[in-house]
């Protein structure tokens, strides 16, 4: 296999990286980049654990191929906080305690920050077909769509 | 294995053509990504079609709409006036997956996929949508449901790609509808579906249709009597009991750990029934 | 030491507050680490090659080809872990069940595994290595496995507790009985009865992180893994066990843990990546695929239950009967003894019997999944209950509260009841707001109780106070939930200091002494008892050190509000010495200040709960949403509410998910054929309304705060609520779980049909 050499951005740094060319962008992120926030709790796309942005368009980084990120953007919940200032879905899903184990919770965080991006207002029906992508076992889900809530009032007030 | 991003579809078909192992098509990459993890398949050549020009365009065009082979689903549910002329296949295509799968997933991927249970597939064809083949011999334009002919195969020759869905301009007192039947509320595939497409005169008669039904055979199934069973009348109780009853009568389906047989057979009536419902109102008819 | 376990009544500063985490931040960051976090250099990547047979015989394996692939570097079979179990029947289920010895007894038993430079060059070693089967006739059903011509799983298996010693060898391991009184006298007395049978499928504990661990194994003979687990103690004894190894050369750390739910209370992939790594002489990370989870780790049982409860007309239960058939998988269980205890754990009853059986199929074995083998016995017995209120005439709710078990009752299983919730549970739902809330047409509200034992165990902790009077905790109970919040909290509350004054963290096993895994809803119950144990031990040292510092007699200093107080008149210009300042001073008055506790924490307190179901039924496709959803559970005292509302809240959903549409679909080929997040449906965000909940504090007698368990008593009655909901809402008994929309639309149809 001849390895594909790729040059892309990531939370804002550029990054060049060598790949396989069935490498995932979720092996890339995590074994090449150390970029572990991202999970694999499927490989197959129906958990959502490993969803990043790609070009403002959320997408389970499990199917996406390494190679593909050539040229293109991406964001992961490593680039979510400013600094030491958490975002306020960070803070929200802290207050409400919208985690108990916290595996699921990086997927949750970046398809709620892509929800509430093109949703500023959701209802609470929009936010759980919104979030239907990411599997969460410890919740039942309560806690994490009242965060949510709670970060869309914080963030329309910003 | 190599993985290459071909800029023409000239190219593209090349590629596919000449490659002596076997070689897969990457656009949303939704289906073939899964595939690849599971070991089903191991391409040698991986073509990723998305910098090909226009491929990711949704073109309106004099006959009606083009859409691009790498155009992702999510983008279909943005385009208003697609979403005016064509319902039914915007909310087809927009159940499948979840929405990060939304972000990557093509109608085009969801028809060469072949599943039977395919969720723009039945709407795609009760539409009456053509599929643009472009291979080694040139371009060719097929009805989208001669496309599938088994579980995982498809009609087409080695070397051909379908560059773009096209749909025609709805005719005036139009619409289409799909429904189909999952357990949860989201990320399932289909158990059985439906599809509805029907024009009404001015006094609300049906006039032209056509119902498909999918998951409910190894292919799609475009219902000829369900079409029969509405024309020349309004949606009345008799037009909807019938049209369920030889939906349930076409179905050709299976056991498996996604439904039973009777089970199909009866939801697919339902749906049919329900999918003309909504597309009755939606085409005006009271 | 002299710890008081005993409930004092006391009010509290910290413990009932609501701060954040103190893991939190790593983990909406994305920095906590969990299993497959972790890497270290030079490792390689563990794979295993599994039986695609649900029953055969391992004739041969030739792992020839396997090794002599460049860039493998070690390839292992059950060779490689000889048995050194030294009759230990249960270790030697553990080792088979991590690699087959002699047969394949499921879809998914591990049968190899190498270790690769690469996860490519891994996954074409596997497909190198020939395996010669014999394909057995197998059996995956628990109802078949018990038939007289059924495949033997084991043919050294005889049935135990039946009166007379079988002559021949059967799938059922054990018979095992509970209850008091005479049924038969009982049912006599009784002016209605109601007889069913129940069955409920296979469900698998869903966590969403797949079990990972690194070992890496030293040619000195000492080890070091890292792993998500729910007992980083039992994994060490366990795989020292397994390989011959001693415990304190093993020194396991466990990982952030993606969820457990009582899935990572055992081993599989540990054992065989700390074998890989000897072989290898390198690093091993082994972390297991979805498909893997599903096929390989341990699902719940599958079960079909007979339930048979008599009462008179005003409402008392007379006798009350079941027989409860548990699947175990292919080893033995204790999974329907445990279900025949809790069956009627909810009642006051003068007549009744519960039998179990377990039995063996060919199927993954079978682990705890919170409450273990609770949930399908109330379905079964809280079905029964609401149809004979029915029959009565009775409200469900009252039918209950007349029949419920209170202080001083004799259980079901033995044990008499000490102060308990169900009374008070039941007289909550009554009085609740979503009792009277109006209903519309397809639907339908159901009502059940639950009932688990909580556990508790051998426990330890570390309570260290730095020199800037911080204090650090040092718990053995994996933090599955948010037990680090609440610990911290008690250790606060005891010492008198702030919550941001403490860090707690979970040990690793080389630095503090065994602990039992967090299970049976022990984390916060036992480990809460021996901090507080801690804190009492250090403070002790810190009135020493502070009647040092005025040089007056320890008995003359208490400790107040996190401060040294001199009690007395003759020592009434002393003031008070608050922890930071004793701490600064402990470098010169006797060194370092920290309270130990090891100890068994005995009187874990049981716990019920009642919960409140609406849904709408879809008469044409029987597919079912929940609508409202209620909890009202006992907690003894919420440390953290918060968290404690997260337990009650996501033990629910799972039932939820349980009730309607998840379980294994095994092929007639004995193969699954759903392990995977699309087919094997959990709830997703968009099926479940908000989950209201309503916590009790009825106190525990033997916990100082009257904390009880609360884990997983939330995942024993919605089976029975939501299946009762359905039936009001259908007008049609399900007695088949999960009641998936084929199955609910099939009864509609023949109840249609008459």
């Amino acid at each position: 296999m001849a390895g594909v050499a790729v040059s892309t951005t990531i939370n804002g740094d550029t990054i060049e990286y060598l790949c396989q060319p069935d490498e995932t962008l979720l092996d890339v992120l995590r074994d090449r980049l150390g970029l572990t926030g991202a999970k694999e709790g499927c490989g197959t796309g129906d958990c959502g654990a490993c969803s990043v942005i790609l070009d403002d368009r959320l997408v389970c980084s499990c199917l996406v191929l390494g190679a593909e990120a050539e040229g293109r953007r991406i964001e992961t919940v490593e680039g979510m906080a400013q600094g030491d200032k958490l975002h306020p879905l960070q803070q929200k899903f802290l207050e409400h305690a919208a985690l108990q184990c916290g595996i699921c919770t990086p997927g949750f965080l970046i398809a709620a920050k892509d929800l509430l991006a093109k949703n500023p207002d959701p209802t609470e029906e929009e936010i759980r077909f919104g979030l239907a992508g990411n599997l969460c076992r410890c919740t039942g889900y309560d806690k994490i769509v009242r965060a949510v809530q709670d970060a869309a009032i914080v963030m329309k007030g910003a | 294995m190599r993985y290459i991003r071909p800029l023409s579809i000239e190219d593209a078909v090349g590629q596919l053509a000449g490659s002596a192992g076997p070689a897969a098509i990457l656009a949303g990459g939704s289906d073939l990504l899964v595939r690849m993890k599971g070991g089903f398949v191991e391409p040698e050549l991986i073509i990723d079609i998305k910098s090909i020009a226009g491929l990711r365009d949704i073109r309106e065009t004099a006959e009606g709409f083009s859409i691009g082979a790498a155009v992702p689903c999510a983008v279909l549910g943005e385009n208003a006036a697609l979403k005016k002329a064509w319902p039914g296949v915007v909310e087809a295509a927009k159940l499948i997956g979840s929405k990060q799968v939304q972000g990557r997933c093509t109608i085009v991927g969801n028809l060469c996929n072949a599943s039977p249970a395919a969720d723009s597939v039945p709407a795609l064809v009760a539409a009456g949508a053509r599929a643009v083949v472009v291979g080694p011999s040139g371009k060719r334009t097929i009805a989208v449901e001669t496309v599938p002919t088994a579980p995982g195969r498809t009609s087409l020759a080695k070397g051909e790609i379908i560059e773009a869905i096209l749909l025609g301009s709805q005719a005036p007192r139009s619409a289409d509808a799909y429904l189909r039947f999952i357990p949860r509320t989201e990320m399932d595939i289909a158990v059985v579906s439906a599809g509805v497409n029907l024009t009404l005169d001015e006094a609300g008669v049906v006039t032209a249709a056509r119902v498909a039904i999918g998951a409910a055979a190894p292919t799609v199934l475009l219902v000829e009597e369900g079409a029969e069973a509405l024309i020349g009348r309004k949606l009345d109780e008799a037009a909807l009991e019938r049209l369920a009853k030889v939906c349930a009568g076409a179905c050709r389906p299976i056991d498996d750990k996604r439904g039973t047989i009777e089970f199909r057979r009866k939801v697919a009536g339902v749906l049919a029934t329900r999918a003309a419902q909504t597309a009755y109102a939606r085409a005006g008819g009271k | 030491m002299n710890f008081d376990p005993r409930f004092s009544g006391r009010k509290f500063a910290s413990v009932g507050t609501r701060p954040i985490r103190p893991d939190g931040v790593d983990k909406v960051t994305g920095r906590a680490r969990y299993g497959a976090d972790f890497n270290m250099a030079g490792q390689l990547v563990g794979r295993v090659l599994r039986s695609p047979h649900a029953h055969a015989k391992i004739r041969k394996i030739d792992t020839s080809k396997a090794e002599a692939l460049a860039g493998v570097k070690a390839v292992i079979t059950a060779k490689d872990l000889p048995d050194l179990t030294d009759g230990d029947a249960a270790m030697y289920d553990i080792l088979d069940n991590c690699m087959a010895r002699t047969k394949a007894l499921y879809d998914g038993h591990a049968v190899a595994a190498v270790a690769a430079i690469d996860a490519h060059t891994a996954r074409q070693a596997l497909k190198l290595i020939v395996v010669d089967y014999e394909v057995l006739p197998h059996v995956t059903d628990v109802d078949e496995a018990m038939q007289h011509h059924a495949p033997l799983i084991n043919d050294t298996v005889f049935t135990e507790g039946l009166e007379e010693k079988p002559v021949k060898p059967s799938n059922v391991t054990k018979r095992s009985q509970f209850g008091h009184g005479d049924v038969h006298q009982g049912f006599g007395h009784a002016d209605f009865i109601v007889e069913r049978s129940f069955k409920t499928e296979q469900t698998h504990q869903g966590y969403i992180e797949p079990h990972a661990c690194v070992a890496n194994v030293s040619s000195d003979g000492t080890a070091d893994l890292w792993v998500c687990t729910q007992g980083h103690f039992v994994y060490r004894q366990h795989c020292a066990q397994l390989l011959g190894m001693e415990a304190s050369k093993l020194r396991v750390t466990s990982s952030e843990i993606g969820g457990g739910f009582g899935g990572k209370t055992h081993v599989w992939a540990e054992p065989v990546a700390l074998a890989l790594s000897r072989k290898a002489g390198r690093p091993v990370k082994l972390v297991m695929t979805r498909d893997e989870v599903f096929r390989a780790s341990g699902p719940t049982s599958a079960t079909s239950i007979d339930v048979k409860i008599g009462a008179r007309k005003d409402g008392t239960i007379t006798a009350a009967e079941a027989t409860l058939r548990y699947s175990a998988g292919p080893y033995a269980g204790s999974w329907a003894e445990i279900g025949a205890m809790t069956a009627f754990a909810c009642y006051r009853l003068d007549n009744v019997k519960t039998v179990g059986f377990e039995v063996l199929v060919n199927r993954p074995k079978t682990a705890a999944y919170r409450a273990p083998s609770a949930p399908m016995a109330a379905f079964a017995v809280e079905s029964a209950v609401d149809e004979l209120a029915k029959e009565l005439g009775m409200d469900p709710v009252e039918f209950r509260i007349r029949n419920a078990a209170q202080e001083g009752t004799r259980s079901s299983y033995g044990p008499v009841y000490g102060p308990i919730g169900i009374g008070p549970t039941l007289e909550a739902v009554k009085a609740h707001a979503h009792m009277k809330a109006p209903l519309k047409v397809n639907q339908g509200r159901g009502m059940a109780c639950g009932f688990w034992f909580n556990f508790g165990g051998q426990t330890c902790v570390d309570l260290n106070i730095g020199m800037d009077g911080s204090v650090s905790l040092a718990v053995g109970t994996v933090d599955v939930g948010g037990s680090r919040a609440s610990l911290s909290l008690v250790a606060a509350e005891e010492l008198g200091i702030d919550y941001a004054q403490l860090k707690a963290v979970v040990a690793d096993t080389s630095s503090l002494g065994y602990n039992d895994m967090t299970d049976g809803s022990r984390g916060t119950f036992s480990s809460s008892m021996a901090t507080i144990s801690a804190a009492r031990n250090a403070i002790k040292i810190l009135r020493e050190r502070a009647a040092q510092m005025w040089d007056i007699a320890v008995d003359d200093v208490v400790w107040e509000q996190g401060h040294a107080v001199a009690k007395g008149e003759k020592h009434g210009n002393l003031g008070k010495l608050s922890l930071k300042e004793i701490a600064a001073k402990s470098g010169t008055t006797g060194g370092p200040i920290a309270g130990h506790s090891e100890l068994v924490a005995d009187g874990a307190g049981v716990s019920f709960a009642t919960h409140i179901c609406d849904v709408e039924v879809d008469p044409e496709t029987g597919a079912t949403r929940v609508i409202r959803y209620t909890v009202v559970q006992d907690a003894g005292k919420a440390v953290h509410p918060t968290y404690v509302e997260g337990q009650y809240q996501g033990g629910a959903a799972q039932g939820i998910g349980w009730a309607l549409n998840e379980e294994y679909i095994y092929g007639k080929d004995g193969r699954l054929q759903n392990a995977g997040f699309l087919d094997y449906r959990i709830p997703v965000c968009s099926d479940l309304p908000m989950i209201d909940t309503q916590i009790l504090e009825i106190p525990n007698p033997n916990h100082p705060y009257g904390v009880r368990g609360v884990g997983e008593t939330s995942i024993v009655p919605p089976l029975a609520a939501i299946a009762n909901a359905v039936s009001n809402a259908a007008g049609v008994r399900m007695t088949h779980i999960p009641m998936s929309p084929p199955r609910i639309l099939a009864a509609i149809e023949a109840e249609r049909e008459g």
